[in-house]
């Protein structure tokens, strides 16, 4: 476990992490993940980080070699979209036993899984996760992995984030050092252009990136790699020939651009696809820095052309939904997707933020909160269950966006929802995306159910049954409230 | 004589199994105010909670003791301790059920122990909740074993214990993991409805029904209290549907020796008759109106669903008891059981099954062996190899994530059973093919092998 932990220190000592520039060399050695509470805990582990980053690529055999539960519990479970191969959604898992725990068969059986998985599926690849119990078994991932690679000749990819090494996001980072060691540069194309980049940090979720790329192509920029989201093997493989990189979700795969661009001088920035001026912005700095690095400064002018021309479009669309949302209340409940440029639309069409979580930002996301909001105190770290319910439940919003960790929390207080983490339903990228984004807004303030539940039942001044008449504590005001239908005729509850 | 075939394969391909710490968490849930904690590290519990979350459409109290490295290596009893300390002011259970991962499993903590030293040290601070402990490795046993073993740590955890005065008409209920919400629901009214008082242990319809509460709660809302639990012993009869809570009807009768009848399935006409005598006999009542009026309907619908299902083929793939219930179901409609997958070999139900073989393995497995067959059966990972096969799918068991309504499906007594004959002739008649004259044309029949499945013992 020294090499991980020597990966773990690498990791958390981020140059490019703008939040671990602002700490000491010492707070820096701590690492970023903060030390969970038992019996308070949320969030994926490790495993989970890496496997989220990882399984994306998908004509890859992505082996998880555990007992059950860390991938039987956990397969299949997200929505991200890919154009061909299905294998990535086949899972494998070496689903150790008690015998195999106790008899030290965990390598053994992991080398036969791996041929098996060569046999039937023939994947070019196959990436291994070690995972607590392998780990702490002190199976050799690495060594069987490096054998398996030679006998049965394709390649095969230790991920070493076992799921106690700590936090999701540790995973994530975790898996990228995977990347760099073992797959990305083990490829040469043999068409490399002028216009090829790549994206980091794109999951393709619902199929979001499908909404830019058109973009993309328009203006004759090739994806050499998007990485993770519809990605193959190959394009991974040889996504070091990239002439520029667009990173995506920052936090989660910021080693992996910096260092791809130690390695192959691959100039990254960092952008989002969320909202219309950010995509605007993002289109800019891609062709910015493929006519740095020798691109014809002629894509500058094509690409300033098309953005007007989007952005023209898609405030056109959006204005129509003025009328029906201005004014509306908007509780932003997210680390995730929380572009300023989305935002700065919604505000733009009239809607108000009445609150929003600052967990995951910056010092200076927060200067530019406290000029949007209203009233300063409607910035929260992170707001307890039962807070955010009373909250809600006294309708001091119209909408909460957030990710499904909370979405019982406004269903229960009968409150509009809308997903915006990792397993929305619907594609948000891009000008296209905003505008499906505020029309899933409307739709989901507007739809007619909110009438319905918000109401309480005619009768529900009435003791509730036989059962319950003893513990019915103001008995006087029940029967009262009872008499007021006893006395009514048939006639007044029919449809008139 | 059923074959069991064991897995030989080395990786699994697309689980069938959920974990049994997973299971475990489920049997709690159907406690009242109870928080489930898993004690592994975070992955563990964020999986389980997804998953429920995915299947349930509900907000899910579970816990974690956060292990990490430092207390890998260390040893867990001190999470342990913090994180039952920590939920008591928090969330203020009735029950902390601990649910063990094969993380600590394969440290070999004695978290037996550990719990008896947390209840010493702070008795007072613990006073009201009951802390129990689930044994439930990861690498052994899956959903059935994991609920098995939570409703028997309750029983021995809080269950008073001796020979206590009986109350005649108190029944106890143990039923198994494969019961819905709506199953339950049904059968405390059919209880009920022979005057008899039924405790059922646990009581998901309580707790994971789907309701909106007046007010934010952080532990389970409904489901058996604690005190039912401890007063299970004054019960004159115990009930066990599903051959895996055996094992806690023992634990119930060694305890308070409340005698106990097993019932491996609720569903099908006879299974349900002998029921429903038992119910007559201990009540000494009639069967009521209502109940015969059912009957008389489940009648009907095998007159008239029968046939669709004579001569089908049936893949299914699920836990020992809901295999037997199903594949009993099916069989006694007219099908043939073409594929029998379930996931671990220490049932006994397994011997009962109506099939030649019943395979210890997969969704991979279902899929290799269900070429050829009418439907499949399984939860709803089995949609992939549903669309792969062309064959169409009926979600059973758990999890079901990608359909609503779920856990209001009734599977059980006249009704249930009356239902399940509705819902597979209608995906049959959904997936009527019409004749065409190639299909139909005997000579081009005759070229076909008659024979399209094969069969698991020439895998072997």
């Amino acid at each position: 476990m020294t090499s991980l932990s020597a990966k773990i220190q690498d990791v958390f000592d981020e140059p490019a992490c703008d939040n671990n520039r602002g700490k000491d060399a010492k707070a820096r050695k701590q690492g970023c993940s903060k030390p969970l509470t038992p019996g308070a805990a949320a969030g994926g582990c490790a495993f989970d980080g890496a496997k989220i980053v990882l399984q994306p690529i998908t004509d890859v055999a992505h082996l998880v070699h555990a007992p059950l539960a860390c991938e039987g519990n956990s397969w299949d479970n997200r929505g991200a979209a890919s154009s061909g191969p299905t294998l990535w959604r086949t899972s494998f898992t070496t689903d150790l036993t008690e015998l195999d725990v106790v008899m030290g068969q965990g390598e053994r059986k992991l080398f036969r899984a791996i041929r098996e998985i060569k046999e039937i599926y023939a994947p070019p690849a196959v990436f291994v996760y070690s995972t607590c119990v392998t780990a702490l078994i002190g199976d050799d991932i690495e060594a069987v992995c490096k054998r398996a690679a030679e006998k049965f000749g394709l390649a095969v990819v230790p991920i070493n984030a076992p799921g106690l090494a700590g936090s999701k996001n540790l995973g994530n980072k975790l898996a990228a050092e995977a990347l760099l060691d073992h797959v990305i540069g083990t490829v040469e194309p043999d068409e490399a252009g002028p216009y090829d980049i790549n994206v980091l940090g794109e999951f393709n979720l619902s199929g979001e990136f499908w909404l830019v790329k058109p973009l993309l192509d328009r203006l004759g920029i090739r994806v050499r790699a998007c990485i993770p989201g519809d990605a193959r093997y190959i394009d991974v493989a040889s996504a070091h020939r990239a002439r520029a990189a667009m990173l995506v979700c920052s936090s989660a795969l910021i080693n992996l651009a910096r260092k791809m661009e130690e390695r192959w001088d691959i100039p990254f920035f960092e952008g989002s696809f969320y909202g219309i001026t950010d995509t605007s912005e993002a289109l800019r700095n891609i062709a910015e820095l493929l006519v740095k690095k020798g691109a014809d400064a002629e894509i500058l002018d094509r690409t300033e052309t098309l953005i007007a021309e989007q952005e023209a479009i898609a405030w056109k669309k959006l204005e129509a939904y003025r009328r029906r949302l201005q004014g509306k209340r908007v509780l932003l409940n997210t680390g995730g997707v929380k572009s300023w440029s989305v935002v700065h639309a919604l505000m733009e069409i009239g809607m108000e933020i009445v609150g929003t979580s600052v967990k995951k930002s910056t010092v200076e996301d927060k200067e530019r909160i406290k000029r949007i909001l209203k009233d300063e105190n409607h910035m929260f770290e992170q707001m307890a269950a039962r807070d955010l319910y009373t909250m809600l439940s006294k309708h001091k919003a119209d909408i909460m966006l957030s990710g499904g960790r909370t979405q019982f929390i406004a269903l229960k207080a009968k409150t509009p929802w809308l997903d915006i983490n990792q397993e929305r339903q619907h594609p948000y990228a891009g000008y296209d995306g905003m505008v499906e984004l505020v029309r899933q807004i409307d739709l989901a303030i507007h739809n007619p159910i909110w009438d319905q539940v918000r109401e309480p039942a005619p009768w529900g001044c009435q003791p509730a049954g036989e059962d319950d008449l003893a513990s019915t504590k103001n008995g006087t005001a029940a029967v009262n409230a009872f008499n007021e239908f006893a006395g009514a005729t048939a006639h007044r509850f029919g449809d008139r | 004589m059923v074959r069991i075939l064991r897995n030989t394969k080395s990786a699994a391909v697309n689980p069938l199994k959920s974990s049994q710490p997973l299971g475990a968490a489920f049997a709690f849930l159907g406690v009242e105010g109870a928080m489930p904690l898993f004690h592994g590290s975070q992955g563990c519990t964020s999986f389980a909670l997804v998953l429920f979350v995915r299947h349930f459409k509900e907000a899910i109290p579970l816990q974690t003791t956060a292990m990490d490295e430092v207390a890998t290596i260390l040893g867990g009893a001190d999470h342990l301790e913090e994180a039952i300390l920590n939920l008591k002011t928090r969330t203020k259970p009735k029950l902390i059920g601990v649910c063990t991962t094969a993380l600590v499993e394969t440290r070999g903590e004695d978290c037996a122990s550990d719990i008896a030293n947390v209840k010493l040290k702070h008795a007072e601070e613990l006073a009201g909740t009951e802390v129990v402990l689930a044994n439930t490795p990861d690498f052994g046993g899956a959903i059935e074993e994991g609920w098995a073993k939570a409703v028997a740590a309750m029983i021995e955890g809080i269950t008073r214990s001796g020979a206590r005065t009986r109350q005649p008409k108190k029944i106890a209920i143990l039923p198994g993991c494969n019961l819905t919400v709506a199953d339950v629901e049904h059968l405390r009214d059919m209880v009920e409805s022979f005057g008899l008082k039924p405790v059922i242990l646990p009581d998901v319809s309580g707790s994971l029904d789907g309701t909106v509460p007046d007010r934010w709660v952080t532990t389970t809302y409904g489901g058996t209290s604690v005190e039912e639990i401890r007063e299970l012993g004054t019960a004159a009869q115990c009930i066990v549907i599903g051959e895996h809570m055996r094992h806690p009807a023992k634990t119930l009768h060694g305890l308070t020796g409340v005698p106990y009848a097993v019932f491996q399935s609720l569903t099908g006409l006879k299974a349900v008759d002998r029921f429903v005598s038992l119910l007559s006999a201990v009540s000494g009542a009639a069967v009521p109106a209502r109940v015969r009026r059912h009957r008389a309907q489940l009648e009907d619908a095998l007159l008239d669903g029968h046939f669709h299902f004579g001569g089908k083929k049936i893949a299914i793939a699920a836990e020992p008891d809901q295999l037997y219930q199903l594949a009993t179901f099916f069989t006694g409609m007219g099908c043939d059981i073409a594929a029998a997958v379930t996931t671990t070999d220490m049932s006994k139900i397994l011997q009962k099954v109506p099939a030649d073989w019943v395979q210890i393995g997969d969704l991979g497995d279902l899929e290799a062996l269900a070429a050829g067959a009418d439907l499949l059966v399984t939860h709803s990972h089995g949609r992939q190899a549903s669309r792969r096969l062309g064959i169409p799918l009926m979600r059973v068991g758990f999890p079901i994530f990608d359909r609503l309504g779920s856990q209001h499906k009734l599977t059980i007594l006249y009704r249930g059973t009356r239902d399940l004959i509705f819902d597979v002739a209608n995906i049959f008649q959904a997936n009527q093919h019409a004749p065409t004259p190639e299909a139909l044309d005997l000579f081009r029949k005759r070229e076909m092998p008659d024979e399209l499945r094969s069969s698991p013992l020439t895998r072997h």
